[in-house]
């Protein structure tokens, strides 16, 4: 059985952002396969109380205090920017949808 | 004068602190040998000469002081440089130039040492050989036609090419120690959170680790306390000083380990691992055995599940870090033909920018983080890291270091491994358990296989980063330095 | 197109039984963004409050506020929530151009309080709103529509983005479904933001002003037959008054009933008010919701608040507004009413410190409730911007106390005061608005009024008193008002008692 599909995939690229052409979508669903499929061996493992370790470091409250701190000038922020207008960044028509 | 570029960083640093040599000559004479054999290694994607000769004259007029004043460095392009081009080695950042500096840039600059350019590596960190480079691969000094590894080969070229004698490289998954193991050159992978994340174009937050590319152990732990130690700007900074590392390598060199315990990872001797390199590691251990050390097998059960398991959290991880990129801030844009939607626009931009490897990830971990699978996958993951945690911990109760080889396989030729993205990632089998603990290991060479460079490996507890410079140490100092056939 | 016949409210709620949900975002009014240095302060030109963490370059890491994470703690407080002991921020996954990483650090499955509740009054009964949790995340963006109609993002042709706003600290309150309201949930779901906006206001956390955007509510409304199941719920957004608050849950309440009365059954999806109709109407629909890929933030470190410093600041907890206005209310002599548009006015902190610097609590109410009150509303400006400290207020008031100055003088002064021009004093001093009280120069105009009008002086002193009225009118007329008028009757009395 195959552990992805080649919908899911065309699914998770739009979910992506990456708009993947045909022949991508037919070779990346057959090698997200065979990853995903030696991946899957993780499930291998009980684990039932194992608690889930999310960061290496034994860390806690870590934080700063509410001092304003300089920020970058109008160039600097916008020096990169694809286009812009009104010191803003300019981008094409948003979709009429929302958060 | 014997030529500079054949120097450590501490002669060279010593040469310029006597007025035996000027900065500027240093960097003008890696400037040349750039010129010289970069076209055929490719190890740079950009060379800042106007700026390192100013750094260099800066030191020159005393402006700088320290142990590494003066010695040029090259710098893993995923390190934002202010003002410098710094791509990640993708098309998505082509002509970015940061506003700011990483927080290690911003220590390099201070330490007197002199940027000679960003080192070419696979896009966004990802992958084990550097032909994920969106610019052209890099070849490796040992051979033009096998990789370099990565995905720091570019700093590992530049060093077995003499183009620097320092570079700095990030480890996610293995990718300063396995260029360095191929190439024949010295990397360490700091104890996360030893070295500052800030300004490091994050592949995997919670495990990618800056750290030092060098020729010699000792040169690694010079720049290794020069770049770490606990950063404000970056929350999973250490607040403890970094171990005496420089310490630890002048110890090891003098080449007693009596009383140091090593482990041998019995999860790691199965098949997989070429001859030539289980023998050249064998030889080492028996070199380390003969210097004292006691070497004992130990089980750590779990590491078989670490590919997997970091298999699954990188691309998570990388999934949403590189979702910023998407033609609105900076970096390329795409598509924007005046009717596209932004959504289009935004895809399009994606699809160009990225290369296959890292699209491969970033749909894996799309799919890893979805809500029917989190559980199975993402989750199930991170419980295989504690056990991964635990195993390491357990092993660390008995002995004093792990050691292994640092990849199972010498330097491959170009192309031989990139159909199949799966045996790209059996390179990092050896380097990924550490990473997933957070601990520090080290590669140093230990003989060649087929006249290619064999790393090994020492893996150490978290904050024992001092301890394995001392094994290292020792061991380099029973085995020798390799040394590239000439370019 | 169909147009349902919409029912009256009351039918509406006569056959279903409402469940009302509300989510509300508060903006903190910390110096600082949540996870860098950059200031929060409104109206800057854009994108001039960015750095390299706000604006989401590559590299740049979060470091959390720790007054961010306190504030967050005190409203957990304040609204009777537990406080976890250890909590991660976690990656919400969707691509938007105002968000600059194309993720919101927020929370997920492990909020930093849960399980509070709020009391509200609603026509004299206590109606217990629970809170199902209380979470720290990070505002977005401000998109600029441009080429459609109005600026709305429909019909545009692109947008422009400022990140000023991206980064600030944003709570996030989630109450529990509040059930068994029955015709009373629009009444309840505005007491309950009203109470909630008050409380936050009182910790000083947040300006908590709809209509900036500091407080924001979206509402959530089902219906169900009684006895029934829940039905499936709308979200309204775009809810930016109290007023508002009140109409969303009642028009959805009736387009729904509508709708299940003709047999339809209930989108689940977000839905958008209208300021101008009172309505709902339809926004995207849940369906295509995309999946948010939550997971703990690797870049932040796990929050485990030190239980002392809980305890602390559950010590330093401020009255509750409810009684602390009960409170003032009897101190001040003043009715329900009156309280709550002292409330509603945001004039509660302004009287008390008028009053703490030496005014009447009348004398205080008076100039703000009235006079300032009315000059705020005109300017829109916040009656605490509106130009008159609380010192200077009591100042006025101190000089009509002590006869300095006469009402009509006083609002003369206060229009200085309000003008920058300086305190009440020097105002007077320097427009020379003092009532006259030399009594040589009123005396000479009272004699001058008498001269000039002997047929009503010969009635005065005839006992006719009644008729100094006209005699004080005169005179107040000569000073151009700035007589004492109570003076000038006794001096007028006492001139033509003789
Ligand atoms: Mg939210
Ligand atoms: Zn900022």
């Amino acid at each position: 059985m195959s552990a992805i599909s080649r919908e899911e995939v065309a699914h998770l690229a739009r979910l992506s952002r990456l708009a993947v052409t045909e022949e991508e979508l037919d070779r990346f669903a057959g090698q997200l396969d065979v990853i995903l499929q030696s991946v899957a061996r993780v499930g291998e493992v009980t684990a039932e109380d194992i608690p889930p370790t999310s960061h290496s470091v034994p860390l806690t409250n870590v934080y700063r205090d509410d001092v304003v701190q300089p920020c970058l000038t109008p160039d600097e922020v916008l020096a990169g920017a694809p286009d812009q207008a009104e010191g803003r960044f300019r981008v094409p028509r948003i979709l009429d949808e929302e958060e | 004068m014997s030529d500079v570029t054949r120097m450590t960083a501490s002669e060279i640093a010593g040469l310029i602190k006597n007025g035996e040599v000027s900065a500027v000559e240093v960097t003008t004479a890696h400037l040349d040998r750039i010129a010289t054999v970069d076209e055929r290694v490719h190890a740079f994607l950009h060379v800042d000469r106007e700026g390192a000769l100013r750094a260099a004259e800066a030191v020159d007029r005393g402006e700088k002081s320290g142990p590494l004043a003066g010695v040029p460095i090259a710098v893993k392009d995923v390190m934002a440089t202010k003002g410098v081009p710094t791509t990640a080695a993708s098309k998505i950042l082509e002509g970015w130039r940061p506003p700011y500096d990483a927080t290690i840039v911003e220590r390099l600059r201070d330490a007197g040492t002199v940027m000679l350019g960003k080192t070419n590596m696979d896009e966004f960190a990802m992958g084990s050989s550097t032909e994920y480079s969106a610019y052209g691969p890099t070849s490796n000094p040992w051979d033009l036609g096998r990789i370099p590894g990565g995905s720091g080969g570019g700093s590992a070229a530049a060093l077995a090419a003499y183009e620097a004698p320092l570079a700095i490289g990030t480890d996610t998954g293995g990718s300063i120690r396995q260029p360095g193991a191929v190439t024949g050159t010295v990397g360490a992978k700091p104890t996360y959170g030893g070295t500052s994340r800030y300004g490091l174009i994050a592949f995997s937050s919670s495990l990618d680790t800056p750290g030092p590319c060098a020729r010699t152990v000792a040169d690694a732990a010079l720049l290794h306390a020069a770049i770490g130690g606990h950063d404000v700007r970056d929350s999973t900074s250490i607040p403890q000083p970094v171990p005496d590392v420089v310490a630890a390598a002048r110890l090891g060199a003098d080449g007693d380990l009596s009383g140091v315990k090593l482990g041998l990872v019995k999860e790691f001797a199965g098949d997989g691992t070429e001859p030539g390199v289980r023998a050249a590691f064998q030889e080492s251990v028996e070199a380390l055995v003969k210097l004292g050390a006691e070497v004992v097998e130990v089980s750590c059960p779990h590491f078989t599940y670490a590919l997997p398991a970091y298999y699954l959290i990188a691309p998570s991880e990388c999934s949403s870090n590189l979702a910023r990129f998407d033609g609105v801030r900076y970096g390329l844009r795409a598509g924007d033909d005046g009717a596209r939607s932004l959504e289009e626009v935004m895809s399009l931009t994606r699809e160009a920018g990225f290369g296959p490897e890292v699209k491969r990830r970033i749909i894996i971990g799309a799919y890893a983080l979805s809500s029917g699978y989190y559980d199975a996958y993402y989750g199930q993951a991170q419980k295989v890291r504690t056990l991964i945690t635990r195993d390491f911990q357990a092993a660390f109760e008995r002995v004093d270091a792990l050691i292994s080889p640092t990849t199972p396989f010498v330097a491959f030729p170009f192309g031989s491994r990139t159909a199949d993205p799966y045996q790209m990632y059996l390179a990092d089998l050896f380097t990924i358990p550490t990473n997933l603990y957070g601990g520090p290991a080290i590669s140093v060479p230990c003989g060649t296989s087929e006249g290619l460079p064999v790393g090994f490996q020492v893996m150490a507890p978290t904050m024992g980063d001092d301890r394995m410079y001392r094994v290292a140490a020792a061991l380099e100092s029973a085995v020798g330095t390799l040394t590239p056939p000439e370019l | 197109m169909t147009t349902i016949a919409l029912p009256s409210y009351d039918d509406a709620i006569g056959r279903y039984e409402p469940v009302i949900g509300l989510e509300t975002h508060v903006e903190l009014g910390t110096n600082t963004k949540m996870f860098c240095g950059c200031p929060t302060g409104f109206g800057a030109e854009p994108n001039t409050q960015v750095c390299p963490v706000c604006l989401g370059l590559p590299g740049s890491l979060p470091v959390a506020n720790r007054a961010g994470i306190e504030a967050t703690i005190r409203i957990g407080l304040a609204l009777n929530c537990d406080i976890a002991s250890w909590c991660r921020m976690a990656r919400k996954n969707y691509f938007y151009p105002d968000m600059p990483k194309n993720f919101q650090t927020s929370q997920y499955d492990e909020p930093l309080c849960t399980d509070g509740y709020v009391d509200v009054d609603v026509d004299g009964e206590t109606v217990r709103v629970g809170i199902e949790r209380v979470h720290l995340e990070e505002d977005t963006g401000k998109t600029l529509h441009v080429g459609g109609a109005t600026g709305r993002i429909h019909g545009a042709t692109e947008s422009l983005v400022d990140y000023n706003r991206a980064g600030i600290p944003l709570v996030e309150i989630v109450t529990k479904p509040v059930t068994g309201t029955g015709a009373r949930a629009p009444e309840v779901a505005r007491a309950y933001v009203t109470e909630l906006r008050d409380i936050i206001r009182s910790l000083g956390v947040s300006d908590v002003r709809m209509e900036q955007g500091s407080l924001r509510c979206d509402v959530n409304t089902s219906l169900n037959l009684p006895g029934a199941e829940w039905g499936t719920r709308t979200e309204t957004k775009n809810v930016n008054s109290l007023r508002s608050v009140e109409r969303a849950v009642r028009s959805e309440i009736i387009r729904q009933a509508a709708l299940l009365d003709g047999g339809g059954s209930i989108l689940q999806e977000t839905r958008h008010f209208q300021e101008d109709t009172g309505d709902t109407r339809s926004g995207r629909s849940k369906e295509t919701a995309t999946d948010y890929r939550y997971f703990p933030e690797p870049d932040l470190v796990p929050i485990a608040p030190d239980p002392e410093w809980v305890a602390r600041l559950r010590a330093e907890l401020p009255e509750k507004p409810s009684v602390r206005y009960a409170r003032l209310r009897e101190a001040w002599g003043i009715g329900e009413l009156d309280m709550q548009s002292v409330v509603n006015a945001g004039a509660v902190e302004l009287i008390e410190r008028t009053i703490a610097a030496g005014a009447s609590p009348a004398g205080a109410r008076k100039w703000w409730m009235g006079e300032l009150a009315r000059r705020a509303n005109e300017t829109g400006t916040d009656l605490a911007d509106v130009g008159a400290t609380p010192a200077q207020v009591a100042e006025l008031q101190h000089l009509v106390d002590t006869g300095k100055l006469n009402d009509k003088l006083a609002r003369a002064v206060l229009e200085g005061v309000v003008a920058g021009e300086g305190d009440p004093t020097a105002v007077m001093d320097a427009r020379g608005l003092g009532v006259v009280s030399d009594s040589g120069a009123l005396t000479a105009a009272v004699d001058e009024a008498i001269a000039a009008n002997p047929d009503i002086a010969a009635k005065i002193r005839d006992g006719k008193v009644a008729a100094a009225g006209a005699l004080v009118g005169s005179v107040m007329k000569a000073t151009r008002g700035q007589a004492d008028a109570k003076a000038v009757r006794e001096l007028i009395l006492e001139r033509l008692s003789g």
